[in-house]
């Protein structure tokens, strides 16, 4: 009887909450796959299906392609980038937790993480930009030569990876510096007797110690780094209004077959290409835990 | 014990300059909203203006519906704050302290979703939108972000972690009805991670760029990071009046930011516990 009023109140109380993500979450998620097994150009009633031929057609898109390969070379780019940089920046914040400044290292590592994207993006243009910014200003007083940074396409995708990085060293700095407030300090003390150096307990205690950490933060930033749109816009587009023409990326080649093109089932395929990469990475971050576990 | 010293000293200055060398790109923002066009191109660039000038500012304001912009991002902003942290307090509540095996499933398929990232089903929820007439309204914005399984995990831990079961046998005994053990007893005790949940929220609507980006087509409509960014690619905008558009958008979050930082840094770093 009790149990039963319970679970009624249960029930109740989370049924909107499951009716909102069944809505704004499952159907779509739900549509996204069904969509990709059909043809559909978003004003026709008939949206025939053409089983796999979405899928095949994208992967011999040139297009479709570069855009797979920016994102790639973006999101590991990124991560490369920023992992190493934070678990170091982590370890040194760490060490100097006493310090007067400890509060201001971390903050103005952290807010590129929290401001608006876009107005960030904007400061980063401007350094790039090959008339008017200060980068090219500055290789010029070294007696270097200047460079078209926006309008390479190797450098512009190298711009884009700078941005993302300076954005997401933040959150990977602070996931780090939980990290090492969790590691158990009398380790670190049985080292220091042994005589180790802060470097070599860094590199033999640390590293290893942080791996489930690591994996973490990695994958994590790999996968928003796949995600990767607004920046490219922001840095990549010129002053005809063709933004992202020159980094094409994942998102922005979804968003442009279904909205300027009209070919809604071929960018739900895209979709869940993107879908599989985030659940082939997860899978593997998982896969890693365990082998590290199991030994 | 003096060398120690030396190396701690070079410690911090060098993380001192790697903070500074972060923040450079949105300091140097800020000073240029207010440069005249020709400090804009000196070198080396100046920090602060010579000679401040507010004209960037004004000639923005008179040619963009910049207010309104900021007006829309935070309308949306806040309502999204307020559906994420109702839904996610009252169902992390139930999925902690309820222990039956249908909820647990429930519970399994809101984490199951977080995996899928938004951008590869925001194209069928936009049709959904779409059906509902909603395009270019907040309430439109809002389907995107009345959610977040994150946060119904993390008011879930916290519940397991800080509210005992006794507590609420305890109420129960004493003849409090369910809504007003949740809404007295709970809620009250959920203050803190609420708090972080609800700053967390926020910025995720507040920077929001995709999702604003398709939904919000008409220049009424748009949101404060969908404005800016089409209103760099137009032919005739110069830099001074995109810096300074881009300040009055910086320099309020970063200001909120460093006020609510300890919500802010708690709810994050919690994402890092999923595991």
């Amino acid at each position: 009887m009790l149990r039963r009023r319970r679970w009624r109140f249960a029930v109740m109380a989370l049924l909107p909450t499951f009716a909102i993500f069944a809505w704004v979450r499952l159907y779509p998620i739900v549509q996204t796959l069904n969509l990709s097994l059909h043809d559909w150009n978003l004003l026709s009633k008939n949206k025939p299906f053409v089983g796999l031929s979405n899928f095949i057609e994208l992967f011999g898109d040139r297009l479709f392609l570069t855009a797979l390969g920016n994102t790639a070379i973006i999101a590991f780019g990124v991560m490369l980038l920023t992992i190493p940089s934070a678990m170091v920046l982590a370890g040194l914040i760490h060490y100097r937790t006493r310090s007067r400044f400890a509060g201001f290292y971390e903050t103005s590592v952290f807010i590129p993480h929290v401001v608006s994207l876009v107005p960030a993006a904007m400061a980063w243009k401007w350094i790039f930009d090959a008339k008017l910014g200060p980068l090219n200003a500055l290789i010029t007083r070294l007696g270097g030569e200047p460079q078209s940074w926006l309008f390479d396409p190797y450098l512009s995708v190298l711009c884009v990876i700078i941005l993302c990085s300076w954005q997401a060293l933040g959150y990977a700095v602070l996931i780090f510096l939980v990290g090492f407030r969790n590691l158990p300090t009398s380790v670190y003390e049985a080292a220091r007797l042994d005589g180790a150096s802060g470097i070599q307990s860094f590199r033999f205690l640390s590293v290893p110690l942080l791996k489930p950490i690591t994996l973490y933060v990695s994958v994590v930033t790999l996968i928003s780094g796949f995600n990767v749109y607004a920046q490219a816009f922001v840095l990549a587009s010129d002053a005809q209004g063709a933004p992202g023409r020159l980094v094409r990326v994942l998102v922005l080649d979804m968003l442009e077959n279904s909205f300027r093109n009209y070919r809604v089932g071929y960018a739900a395929a895209e979709a869940v290409i993107l879908l599989v990469i985030v659940l082939v990475l997860t899978g593997a971050q998982f896969a890693l835990l365990r082998e590290r576990n199991g030994r | 014990m003096n060398r120690r010293r030396r190396t701690d000293l070079l410690i911090d200055l060098g993380l001192g300059i790697f903070g500074l060398l972060m923040l450079t790109p949105l300091i140097m923002l800020v000073a240029n909203a207010f440069k005249t066009p020709e400090e804009m191109l000196s070198w080396p660039p100046t920090l602060i203006p010579r000679d401040p000038t507010l004209d960037n500012l004004t000639s923005v304001l008179n040619e963009t519906p910049l207010l309104s912009w900021i007006g829309n991002s935070l309308a949306f902003a806040l309502l999204s704050t307020l559906a994420i942290v109702a839904t996610s307090g009252i169902a992390g509540y139930i999925v902690a302290k309820f222990p039956f095996r249908t909820i647990n499933i429930v519970f399994a398929l809101f984490l199951a979703t977080a995996i899928v990232p938004f951008e590869v089903y925001m194209i069928p929820l936009y049709f959904q939108v779409k059906q509902l007439g909603l395009l270019n309204t907040v309430p439109g914005l809002l389907v995107g972000y009345l959610v977040m399984s994150f946060g119904i995990f993390l008011i879930r831990q916290n519940v397991l972690a800080s509210i005992p079961d006794e507590l609420i046998e305890a109420a129960r005994i004493d003849g409090g009805g369910e809504m007003w053990i949740f809404w007295h007893i709970v809620l009250p005790l959920l203050r803190g991670p609420l708090a972080a949940l609800a700053v967390l929220a926020f910025f995720q609507a507040w920077t929001a760029f995709a999702w604003p980006m398709i939904v919000a087509t008409k220049r009424s409509a748009y949101t404060i990071e969908v404005g800016l960014a089409l209103f760099q690619t137009g032919y005739t905008v110069d830099l001074g009046r995109l810096s300074a558009a881009s300040a009055c958008v910086l320099v309020p979050s970063v200001l909120a930011f460093v006020l609510l930082r300890r919500n802010f840094v708690q709810g994050v770093a919690a994402t890092g516990m999923k595991e």
